[in-house]
């Protein structure tokens, strides 16, 4: 073996020290070379988009950084900024900050704002422990008190009204649970609903207006449904449509599955209808229509109406989502529930639907995200929203001609509510995921 | 789901059976389920009958028959104000299906660009569609509808602007369109004499293609032999129609818009509530598309494309007859739900002032006849029955794609 080292011209002694990589095959060099010059189309691409991107920013960046804060009417902006650069294509934010409360409120009292900001306080407390399963489990008895805290505070008047409305509940839950211990499942629920129906109906408003006379306690201005308006009736009236269409549509979606034929075509029939037509032709409905359905001389809080509609709209589609939920669990589940011998709401409730939740969550949260953005459509029988309000701005000699500030502010608000909800989505799911992938 | 109990034992029929026993339970529920809904039913049409009668109304829709007397700012029929309501309906649901036609192919298109570009190997070109995506699917369709307004009305030259000799605007294609804050006006075609035998003739050669895809698909699995179908195609599409446009002396000509005093005649106008509306509702679909076509082409595993390629399938034969047909069958579902909804927002037409459905029959006609409950009921029913057509039409045509099981 050594005679034919030997022969060998040269044989390095050492190692070489080890080099760093080519200049082209590291850092940013490299990342550009693969994601955005790999080839002539690619190259082109990135042209393009540089362009698109240039063009855009150079279009928007000066108009909203040189805008104006502090003006009293958009002529007084054109002044400033004509004083300022000689010409008038920047942003006048100033319409913001003068309005900045009445695109938040409506025109609720200025001096209850107070209210306003405490109820949306203690809706993200409440919505915490439901959306974190992390915070201490006593926080759900606020999330339960919310409702009526909710209507107490916004609305106003005395709490014995909401009071009763939540007594109602308590005797449904007490009188369910008594009936139980004899009876049938369905005999109790027949029993917690007569109970709650009798106390709501027949004896909770003369309670209620006797404890009103003797001791109007936490007394608070009323205001009128008509003064709601801005982000404040969208909150509301998304909030309460979230809360309210997703057992409905639990409810529906069951309907829509279960054997019972009667109960099905009805499930069917309601779902395929409200799927059918536009939002806004329910919304009219609930404006023009909802009189001649109810008995002479019944008036109904606009806001509550829409509420309604917006809440059979959405609990529709929530219905078709956890339908596709169900429907994509293997039989196997179903008819493992049913060998546990586990009658029917048991297997829903402990089998089935805790996966076919999971399965929906993406299709719920986008019911959900399109609910909210559905409730800018109040704007058209007379609730001023945010869109709504920014018409009447507009409407306004101070402010005539302002678009681009208040739709950008507009956009801004809810692309944020919308972009967190869809966040949260994705990391519940990610959390949420059982099987090893 | 339902759990058999056991074999009925010799008791006969107790009462309680139709509470305990699986078997009976099922028909009580139902009866039940069946007297609650037609007592509110009944409840809701007495109440309607008893509102009605105390407004001394009826329900009644001969008013359909009666003099309209509203003008229409844009008929694909023809209509004036002396037609009946019925017809001014029909010129509203028209509009509505022309917006929701011009919409769902425009938001097709932009959405599987978009989609396809998301998957791009250009982070850059990515990361913008990203941008357009999340921007578009996050705010509410109605500002994108008045903000697509503001731009037109606001932002775009007024006709005027074009004219005389220092004329600040110009048209755009070699002075065939003109954009002006009062509307797009774009040529339209004149339809000479014997015009219709050109669009037979097109018609025909539409037929022939058809004919010729069938043959050339029998003649490559009798003979294995590929003819160059893209060519051929194309020059059935394009030679006859040329020539007999010719033989038949050019009777299809252009009508360009021109500027007479303050404002453009001729050709076709396009009105701003109406490109607006078309603009948003395809913009904000076509967002929701990109992400369907995106998780429609993720959702085939790449070893599909890689058994392709290992077969020595072309890169665009991979594509054509391997990743589409399966991709397709994971799109199209969620696709119809995307065209019904553009359908449904359409009714938002009402934001801009574009006279659709809502805006004819349930707008101009309830407001002028005060005929609430028959306007809605009517407008409703109309509603369901395109989106039921639309459905069930995309449904078919999803049928047709499906994996055949066996």
């Amino acid at each position: 073996m050594s005679h034919s080292t030997q022969s060998l011209a040269y044989v390095r002694k050492e190692m070489i020290e080890q080099q760093p990589a080519p200049r082209s095959q590291v850092g940013f060099t490299r990342w550009a070379r693969e994601n955005l010059f790999s080839g002539w189309f690619n190259t082109l691409l990135t042209l393009v988009s540089l362009f698109v991107i240039y063009k855009m920013l150079a279009a928007t960046l000066p108009w909203v950084f040189g805008g104006v804060w502090n003006a009293e009417s958009l002529d007084q902006c054109r002044t400033i900024l004509n004083e300022r650069y000689g010409d008038t294509h920047y942003a006048c934010w100033a319409v913001i900050r003068e309005r900045w409360n009445q695109l938040l409120y409506g025109f609720y009292p200025e001096s209850q704002y107070w209210r306003a900001n405490l109820a949306f306080v203690l809706m993200l407390a409440s919505l915490a422990p439901v959306l974190f399963d992390k915070l201490p489990r006593k926080m759900l008895y606020l999330t339960m008190a919310f409702p009526f805290l909710l209507v107490w505070l916004v609305w106003g008047g005395t709490i014995w009204g909401v009071l009763s409305v939540a007594v109602g509940f308590v005797l449904a839950g007490v009188a369910f649970k008594i009936v139980d211990r004899f009876g049938s499942m369905a005999l109790s629920a027949i029993a917690a609903v007569v109970v709650a129906v009798v106390w709501w109906l027949f004896i909770g408003p003369s309670v209620v207006d006797g404890l009103n006379s003797v001791a109007p306690l936490g007394h608070l201005q009323e205001v009128q449904s008509r003064d709601l308006g801005g982000f404040m009736i969208c909150v509301i009236i998304g909030i309460s449509g979230i809360a309210l269409s997703l057992p409905i549509g639990i409810v529906l979606a069951l309907g829509r599955q279960s054997d019972l034929f009667i109960v099905k075509t009805i499930c069917v029939g309601f779902i395929e209808f409200i799927r059918g037509v536009p939002l806004i032709t329910l919304l009219f409905t609930a404006s023009l229509l909802l009189n001649y359905f109810l008995p002479p001389g019944t008036t109904f809080d606009l806001t509550l109406r829409v509420i309604i509609m917006v809440t059979l709209f959405s609990s529709a589609y929530m219905a078709e989502v956890i339908r596709g939920g169900l429907a994509a669990l293997p039989k196997g589940q179903y008819e493992a529930a049913d060998a546990l011998g586990l009658d029917y709401w048991k297997s829903q409730r402990l089998i089935i639907m805790p996966q076919a939740l999971k399965i929906s969550i993406p299709g719920i949260v986008n019911t959900f995200i399109g609910l909210f953005k559905d409730t800018t459509l109040v704007m058209f029988i007379g609730i001023y929203d945010m869109l709504g309000l920014s018409n009447a701005i507009r409407a306004n000699a101070a402010w005539n001609g302002i678009y681009w500030e208040l739709f950008i502010f507009i956009g801004l608000v809810f692309w944020i509510c919308c972009f967190a909800m869809s966040r949260y989505s994705q990391w519940l799911e990610r959390k949420l995921r059982t099987d090893h992938r | 789901m339902t759990t058999l109990s056991d074999p009925p034992q010799d008791q006969g029929f107790r009462l309680s059976q139709l509470i305990y026993d699986t078997r009976y339970r099922s028909i009580t529920i139902q009866v039940i389920a069946m007297i609650v809904f037609m007592l509110i039913a009944a409840f809701l049409i007495r109440n309607t009958i008893i509102n009605l009668s105390a407004l001394g109304k009826d329900i009644n829709f001969s008013f359909l028959s009666s003099r309209a007397a509203y003008d229409i700012n844009q008929q694909i029929i023809p209509y004036t104000s002396n037609d009946p309501h019925w017809r001014a309906a029909l010129v509203g649901l028209l509009n509505t299906l022309l917006i929701a036609i011009l919409g769902c192919i425009l938001a097709t298109v932009i959405g599987v660009i978009a989609g396809v570009l998301r998957l791009s190997k250009n982070w850059l070109t990515a990361k913008i569609m990203t941008v357009y995506v999340e921007s578009f699917r996050n705010i509410p369709v109605l500002l994108w509808i008045l903000a697509f307004m503001a731009v037109l009305s606001e932002s775009l030259p007024a006709p005027r602007a074009f004219r005389g000799e220092d004329a600040t605007a110009s048209m755009w294609f070699w002075d065939s369109v003109a954009v002006t804050n009062r509307g797009t006006y774009v040529p339209s075609p004149v339809w000479g004499s014997g015009s219709s035998v050109v669009i037979i003739a097109f018609l025909l050669s539409l037929l022939g293609i058809w004919a010729f895809g069938k043959w050339s698909n029998r003649h490559f699995e009798e003979t294995g032999q590929h003819l160059p179908n893209f060519w051929i195609k194309l020059g059935i599409l394009i030679v006859p129609t040329v020539l007999v446009y010719f033989v038949m002396g050019r009777p299809i000509t252009l009508s360009y818009p021109e500027l007479k005093g303050f404002n453009f005649s001729g050709g076709l106008h396009m009105r701003n509530s109406m490109l607006a509306l078309w603009l948003a509702l395809s913009f904000y679909t076509g967002s929701f598309i990109a992400e369907i076509v995106r998780s429609g082409i993720l959702a085939i595993s790449k070893g599909q494309t890689e058994a392709a390629f290992a077969l020595g399938l072309r890169p665009s034969w991979t594509m054509n007859l391997v990743i589409l047909p399966q991709a397709l069958r994971v799109i199209i579902p969620p696709l119809i739900s995307q065209y019904l909804n553009l359908t449904k927002n359409s009714s938002l037409a009402l934001a801009v002032g574009y006279m659709d459905l809502r805006s004819t029959l349930g707008g101009t006609t309830l407001n002028t006849t005060g005929r609430e409950l028959e306007c809605m009921l009517l407008m409703m029913l109309i509603y369901l029955i395109v989106s039921l057509i639309i459905s069930s039409g995309m449904n078919i045509y999803n049928k047709s794609v499906k994996l055949k099981e066996r």
